[in-house]
């Protein structure tokens, strides 16, 4: 109990930034599932995300710079397929991989332009930034709601995916590719969409992540990036409830490790994590496996 | 009576619930043509796969030249699905990576062609022979054993002008005709100095007189590297003209083996391929 | 043959004149010249970016490493060269460090690159096993673990924590990069040509057919990566001597994406075209695009856009232009040759021979 008592702050942080890495996962995993890439951009789209609302707020008031910035992200997810990834469709992987890389460089000098290279300070979104106590740990209203809103997201998305047109193109495209475009699904509108979905639910991502942590600068999205596609891969790449259970199981560990006094490692943790699951079970917690045929 | 050079003993592949292979015996004599026939999907490949050590066998045990290469019993998950016979015979495992197989002398060729494609004829064949090449990166990098690379060179050429391959030898590998191709796959397979050549559908996509070349050609390897040469085919003149014994699959078991003589008046390969028995 | 020994005649001959031209440049310029800087920066650039081709582009090996290995090599290099009576002022926080003595500098560039082919040795078991971008993935992860481990307190005495390392020996001449970085390179390309490279390449191009030609998968691909790790490590150590002090967490991932970037600027598997777009970045991103940087006034008209930053903006277009619509690079897998060199001086844009095709082809089908 006292191990508890002593460590609620950090497991209440744990849990509400996995909430966040959640958010940002399911944009890694959908992506992948149907590309087969490692979308390095989509780190940096929840950074402009973030830079976005602040520039925003500055001439606008919330209820519509917060609409807004979702709409902005999800047209700049939807050109970053259209320009950088729809002419290599048929290129090798690498280059396709190159391409998110060079997007991401992109972005992240963009920002550094408009920001010149100064912290920015993330706009107080009122309610969810008010403090509240539980069990006499002090908080932000935004730890306790951001559990609870992704898993109306996240619901919300597995619904979308099993109940619908397009979640069901969605599935036939990830399963085969080329199969499906034979079948006369839309594949270009299916990615697409699957983009949209993924740059809005990091845009949302980004509204609670930065109520905490309100320093933004041109690279704060590159760290969190890396590690949601980790806790995607831990999931098993693909798998929509795999990447919300990593990203959860990556924040609670990463902030207990800092509750230790390990702060230096917190990153290196998630790698390491990363690595024991791709060489004990490279598929992940809930991917599936697939043999290439000789 | 020859040695056995390959033995392949009740060897069953099973990938999930489905019997790929299915307690399949035979044995390839030193110097014979022996071709493997069946249906499509008889899981004549596979067989190959799991001589070539590209897939382990769920059960049984395969050997070349008196020694064990591969060996396997149904384990783990498997122990329950298992569904073919001879469970408990055996109980040693054996594997090996397609390398060492390679090394000990088995070579092959592939179905869907697998050159290397960014490389010339030349090169192709230049680098199958790296594996017998007695040199190691420090020498051969600083050119300390650049007597074993001139030889390796000569020895390729001298290959490539038996094969008449010669006049491409500069040309990307892939910017070949098909059929030319299928023999630089050979010519690279030849390469590695093997034993037994295993050859999987050499025949695919030619025509009636490049089929009938190439059945000469396999003799006229044969005889000149002192081979042994194990095929798939579909190409039934090709097949019944150069081999001398044949093994049919069907649905992954052995129905039929024989002369080409036997073969052609057997009833059960007869229905196999023309499909009566079950399928009406 | 005789054609073979000319071109290796006439490339000796280019590499005289080239450290010539170099020797009289630095006894005519002023050494503050931004030439120097790109020259020597270059050099080393150019060394990291072959070393990385060898792996990505001649083993089919997509690792993103490359900053953890140049991490080791430096810090290696810096750990066993500052002058002992140094060593207070610097490990200030460490009681002047656990290491008393030092090696001379080409021992501890020899040891950098050893330390971080160990280091590749380690991990080459677990992560060679795993397929394109799981490598690319783990070996990134792996970067920032070591980046992790050297700023540990614990490890203080050794690496100096998060705090900066100094005062080790520098290069004084652009000859110095250039004498290594040209060696290194050298023997990478000398490795590429021998049979193992055309192992390499057999990989590359197709896993199984490799494997089923007795090229032993594991044990070449785990060569290629300890040999690229190598280098990167030397590559590390002279990138810390051009720096004059070096700081674990400057070696970001951002780094390797920017070797990444010049390796497909240059062409995926073309080392002479890596060592060309190494220079060409470095000259663009530190000197030839700084005007994009200042303000500038026309008259009384200032020039839009022009500031702080822009300038890395433009460069990222650039890039992302070369990567959309050249991505075979600069040198697609070719290698300069003086053929070519006289062959593109006689026909610059391949017009005459593709005329000349064209008319053979028809000869041919007549």
């Amino acid at each position: 109990m006292d191990f508890i008592n002593q460590n609620l702050p950090y497991i209440l942080a744990g849990i509400s930034v996995g909430g966040q890495y959640a958010l940002i996962a399911i944009g890694y995993t959908m992506v992948y599932g149907i590309l087969r890439l490692i979308n390095f951009a989509h780190g940096d789209l929840f950074m402009a995300a973030g830079l976005i609302m602040i520039y925003l707020t500055a001439s606008l008031p919330l209820y519509i710079a917060i609409p807004l910035d979702l709409i902005i992200i999800a047209v700049l997810g939807f050109l970053i397929e259209r320009v950088a990834y729809k002419p290599l469709r048929n290129a090798p992987r690498m280059s396709i991989m190159i391409s998110a890389i060079g997007v991401s460089y992109l972005l992240q000098n963009v920002a550094l332009y408009v920001t010149g290279g100064l912290a920015k300070t993330y706009p107080t979104i009122p309610w969810i930034s008010n403090s509240v106590t539980i069990f006499g740990a002090t908080t932000k209203v935004v730890t306790l709601v951001t559990p609870v809103l992704t898993l109306i997201l996240v619901v919300a998305l597995v619904l979308l995916i099993n109940n619908t047109k397009i979640g069901m193109a969605m599935r036939a495209v990830s399963r085969d590719f080329e199969t499906s475009q034979l079948m006369g699904i839309k594949i270009n509108t299916v990615i697409s969409v699957t983009f949209i979905i993924g740059s809005l639910l990091a845009a949302v991502g980004s509204m609670l992540y930065f109520t905490n942590y309100t320093a933004v600068t041109p690279i704060s999205g590159s760290m969190p990036g890396l590690k949601c596609f980790v806790a995607a891969v831990f999931g098993g790449i693909g798998s929509i409830p795999g990447a919300v259970i990593g990203a959860f199981l990556i924040g609670i560990c990463e902030n207990i490790i800092k509750g230790l006094g390990w702060t230096t490692f917190s990153d290196a943790f998630t790698f390491a994590l990363l690595i024991v699951i791709l060489i004990a079970k490279p598929t992940g917690l809930f991917g599936e496996k697939s043999t290439d045929k000789v | 009576m020859a040695d056995t050079l390959l033995k392949l003993e009740d060897v069953t592949v099973q990938f999930g619930g489905v019997l790929a292979v299915d307690n399949f015996s035979m044995e390839v004599n030193e110097g014979e043509i022996v071709a493997l026939i069946g249906p499509n999907g008889a899981g004549k490949t596979t067989a190959f796969n799991c001589i070539t050590g590209i897939y382990e066998p769920t059960n049984g045990q395969i050997s070349f030249n008196g020694q064990v290469i591969a060996s396997n019993y149904p384990q783990g998950k498997m122990k329950k699905m298992y569904a073919s016979q001879n469970m408990g015979k055996y109980t040693k495992v054996v594997k090996h990576t397609p390398d060492i197989i390679t090394r000990m002398g088995i070579a092959r060729t592939f179905q869907n062609i697998r050159l290397w494609n960014s490389m010339t004829v030349f090169d192709n064949v230049l680098t199958a022979k790296h594996m017998r090449a007695k040199h190691n990166v420090f020498s051969a990098t600083f050119r300390i054993s650049h007597v074993e690379e001139k030889r390796m060179r000569e020895e390729t050429l001298n290959l490539l002008e038996e094969q008449n391959l010669v006049q491409y030898k500069d040309d990307l590998a892939t910017s070949l005709p098909y059929g030319l191709q299928r023999r630089l796959e050979i010519a690279r397979a030849l390469a590695t100095e093997p034993r037994l050549l295993l050859l999987d559908e050499p025949a695919a996509g030619m025509n009636p007189q490049e089929t009938q070349e190439l059945a000469d050609f396999i003799v006229q390897i044969k005889e000149k590297y002192d081979l042994t040469v194990f095929l798939i085919e579909h190409h039934m003149d090709l097949v019944m003209k150069i081999s001398e014994r044949i093994y049919v699959l069907d649905f992954g078991r052995l129905i039929a083996t024989g002369t080409p003589a036997e073969i052609q008046r057997n009833q059960r390969v007869i229905d196999a391929y023309l499909g009566v028995a079950e399928d009406a | 043959m005789i054609k073979n020994k000319k071109n290796t005649i006439l490339g000796f001959c280019a590499l005289a004149a080239l450290f010539l031209v170099l020797f009289v440049l630095e006894k005519l310029l002023p050494t503050g010249s931004m030439l120097f800087v790109v020259l020597k920066k270059g050099a080393i650039y150019a060394l990291v970016a072959a070393s990385m081709n060898l792996l990505n582009g001649f083993t089919g090996l997509f690792s993103l490493g490359q900053a953890g290995f140049m991490l080791i090599g430096a810090y290696c290099y810096a750990i066993f060269t500052i002058p002992v009576q140094h060593r207070d002022a610097v490990y200030q926080y460490f009681d002047g460090g656990l290491i008393q003595f030092t090696v001379p500098v080409v021992v501890a560039l020899i040891m950098a690159g050893l330390a971080a082919a160990i280091f590749a040795a380690l991990i080459g078991l677990p992560v060679l096993r795993l397929k394109s971008d799981y490598l690319a993935i783990a070996t990134l992860g792996f970067a920032e673990i070591i980046r992790a481990i050297f700023q540990w307190d614990a490890l203080g005495p050794l690496t100096n924590a998060s705090n900066v390392l100094r005062r080790y020996p520098l290069f004084s001449s652009t000859l110095f990069p250039f004498i290594v970085a040209g060696i290194c390179i050298a023997i990478i390309v000398l490795l590429i040509n021998s049979s193992y490279g055309r192992a390499f390449k057999a990989i590359r191009d197709d896993e199984v057919a490799a494997e089923a030609m007795g090229i032993n998968l594991f044990k070449h691909k785990q060569m290629a990566f300890v040999i690229s790790s190598f280098f990167a490590g030397v590559g590390g150590a002279l990138l810390a001597m051009y720096q004059t002090t070096i700081q674990a967490n400057a070696f970001k991932s951002a780094m390797t994406y920017e070797i990444l970037l010049i390796v497909v600027i240059g062409g995926i598997g073309s080392i002479s075209g890596s060592c060309i777009a190494s220079f060409l970045f470095i000259a663009c991103s530190e000197w030839w695009l700084r005007f994009l940087d200042a303000e500038t006034y026309i008259g009384a008209f200032k020039v839009p856009l022009l500031r702080s930053g822009f300038r890395k903006v433009v460069f990222s277009i650039v890039i992302m232009a070369v990567v959309l619509f050249y991505s075979k690079g600069l040198m697609g897998d070719k290698e300069i040759s003086f053929q070519g060199i006289s062959g593109f001086i006689k026909d610059p844009f391949g017009l005459v021979s593709r005329r000349k095709k064209k008319t053979e082809g028809v000869h041919i089908d007549g």
